[in-house]
């Protein structure tokens, strides 16, 4: 494995349930991401995109074959190892996720906090950098409350970029958003992985954002379909 | 330094906050009146004790409180007067009968204090001027502070009016009056002397007494005497109580032997139930309404343990702010209660304290069940 692999999975199997009830979701996946490929999950409801990309963050304890991120092994590991692992990856969800009670940039700096490198002042400059990277500059003592859908979302985008994580999972960004908020959200996201040669990884079913996507992998009844499209 | 979380979570929110700190302040009032009043009560019935002017004091080994008193010969008290560190001893008499309210002609239980006016020891208020009326044939001292049930007698005679009235059989005088105020066991209380005590109580004995105090010479060591003498006069009808253990164990006995301590320890116990399940609450939705949020965090890489210590931080900044209206308000209460009751309500620092330990326990206990909730928020279920 070289260091530009960020996700190296292998023959990996997921089940749900236990006993009579324990369902197979995820079959035999194999799936390699290198640093700074922007690569879209797809797939139909139900084929177990969210579960592989839970796995992959960490959030999930893998059972069986073997899954690597960062070169480490996530099979069996520990959940003190989890809760590291999660550290180094930038989260973005469908729904934004920011605390109501902290300011835009207070949001943004629960991400360096993590970070004990990071001194005070470092923490308010890097902050006020990303805010302004997504257009927020202005915004950045605002509430949650008193930002639009398409900024809360980029606030997000701002927090889980702002640490230099070495990868961001991005879970239907878009969903919540009209299609041009949709679009600037992910070309923001896109531009600022690239600045800082992040992997990203979204899943989405939204059409209209696959071109951001280096490769489009395509997820069915838990197969993971290996005509990977290459886009451009 | 860190975004102080719990401080902008609490203070997002005004209207809970608010909310929460109004249930805090109420259970803190609840138990500072229960425990108020439960002290209060307790001090008020030691009142007579705490008067005392003596170091170590001999009661029947049977007496539990002055109001059931029993009695013992004064030969044992005065065989101590042997003692080298003994400065002097003062037998006195305790019985309860009954007074006749002279306006309503009803009658009322009413404590009779009976010793030699020559050699005083109640160091109450007007007991030391007055005292000597009392060697006149059936005239007796009058608290001011009793109650009202037996008849408007400070009033009367301070209006210079003769108050005569009946006590148990025989007709008295009052001379004067003094202040105790009234307790559990007393609704009122009459000094007179040892001799008029014994006209009171026409079958009581002479030499027959009910507490001997003894008063140590002023360099004596009072651990060293009493030990002495509880070594040197071991008999099995008397104990020897310094000054501190004699108030204790009148308190002992309201507090064990009647239902008052439990009472007021129930109503206590009910102020912190509710406080608790107030400050449950606001948790509880504060939790619950940020799960996403706190899973989110979770995502990110926060432990769960910092996620506890939030919640736990907002309950004990609930419990300190919720803590000073609490106390504030209950002062204005107390005092309040003072004037309509009589009783010696007031705040003491020991007891302040004990109740802001009490909400902080009672608040850590609502985090605690609060908390459970927040194991929950599982990061792979907000995708």
């Amino acid at each position: 494995m070289d260091n530009n692999t960020v996700i190296e999975i292998k023959k990996l199997d997921h089940y749900f349930g236990k006993g009579e009830l324990r369902k197979q979701i995820l079959f035999k996946i194999n799936l390699t991401l290198q640093a700074g490929e922007v690569v879209i999950l797809k797939g139909p409801s139900g084929s177990g995109k969210t579960t592989l990309l839970t796995l992959m963050g960490g959030l999930r304890s893998p059972q069986k074959g073997s899954l690597k991120v960062f070169g480490k092994e996530l099979v069996k590991a520990k959940k003190h190892q989890l809760v590291k692992i999660r550290r180094n990856i930038g989260y973005i969800f469908q729904s934004h996720n920011l605390l109501d009670c902290l300011t835009a940039r207070q949001n943004v700096a629960m991400s360096l906090e993590l970070h004990p490198q990071y001194s005070r002042s470092e923490i308010k400059q890097k902050t006020q950098e990303i805010l302004e990277a997504v257009g927020l500059g202005e915004r950045s003592n605002y509430y949650p409350q008193n930002l639009s859908g398409g900024q809360k979302q980029r606030v997000a985008i701002a927090r889980a970029l702002v640490s230099h994580p070495k990868m961001v999972l991005a879970d239907e960004p878009t969903a919540s958003l009209d299609s041009k908020s949709g679009h600037d959200v992910v070309n923001i996201m896109q531009k600022l992985a690239k600045e800082q040669g992040c992997t990203i990884l979204i899943v989405t079913h939204d059409n209209r954002i696959l071109d951001v996507a280096d490769r489009i992998v395509e997820l069915e009844d838990g197969y993971l379909k290996q005509a990977q499209v290459k886009v451009n | 330094m860190k975004t102080p979380l719990s401080w902008l979570q609490l203070t997002h929110e005004k209207t809970r906050l608010l909310v929460a700190l109004a249930g805090i302040t109420f259970a803190d009032v609840l138990m500072f009146m229960q425990l108020g009043f439960r002290d209060a009560l307790f001090d008020s019935s030691v009142r007579l004790h705490e008067s005392l002017d003596g170091d170590i004091f001999m009661l029947n080994s049977k007496t539990d409180t002055l109001t059931g008193i029993r009695s013992f010969s004064q030969r044992r008290l005065y065989e101590t007067l042997g003692v080298d560190k003994i400065e002097r001893v003062t037998p006195i008499y305790i019985g309860v009968s009954t007074w006749k309210n002279p306006i309503a002609r009803k009658t009322r239980n009413i404590l009779n204090v009976g010793l030699n006016p020559d050699k005083n020891v109640i160091m109450l208020p007007n007991v030391q001027e007055n005292i000597s009326v009392t060697k006149q044939q059936d005239v007796v001292l009058y608290d001011r502070l009793a109650r009202k049930e037996f008849g408007p007698i400070p009033e009367l005679f301070e209006s210079g009016k003769t108050v005569k009235t009946e006590v148990g059989n025989r007709q008295i005088k009052v001379g004067g009056l003094f202040s105790v105020g009234t307790s559990f066991g007393a609704d009122g209380t009459i000094i007179t002397s040892d001799i008029n005590f014994l006209r009171l109580f026409p079958n009581r004995k002479k030499g027959l007494i009910d507490i001997g105090v003894i008063k140590l010479k002023s360099d004596a060591d009072l651990e060293e005497n009493i030990e002495f003498l509880r070594n040197k006069f071991d008999y099995k009808d008397i104990t020897f109580y310094s000054k501190a253990e004699f108030i204790q164990h009148e308190k002992k006995f309201w507090r064990t032997r009647t239902a008052i301590g439990f009472i007021f320890t129930l109503g206590t116990i009910m102020g912190f139930v509710v406080g608790t399940v107030i400050v449950y609450q606001i948790l509880y939705t504060d939790v619950a309404d940020h799960l996403p949020e706190y899973a989110t965090l979770k995502a990110m890489g926060y432990t769960d343990f910092y996620l506890l210590t939030v919640v736990f931080q907002e309950a004990i900044i609930l419990g300190l702010i919720g803590f000073i209206p609490g106390v504030s308000f209950s002062m204005l209460l107390y005092y309040n209660a003072a004037k309509a009751t009589g009783l010696p309500i007031m705040m003491v620092t020991s007891r302040a304290i004990s109740v802001l330990i009490l909400t902080i326990l009672m608040c850590c206990i609502s985090g605690i069940i609060a908390v459970g909730k927040l194991r929950a928020a599982d990061p792979a279920d907000i995708f």
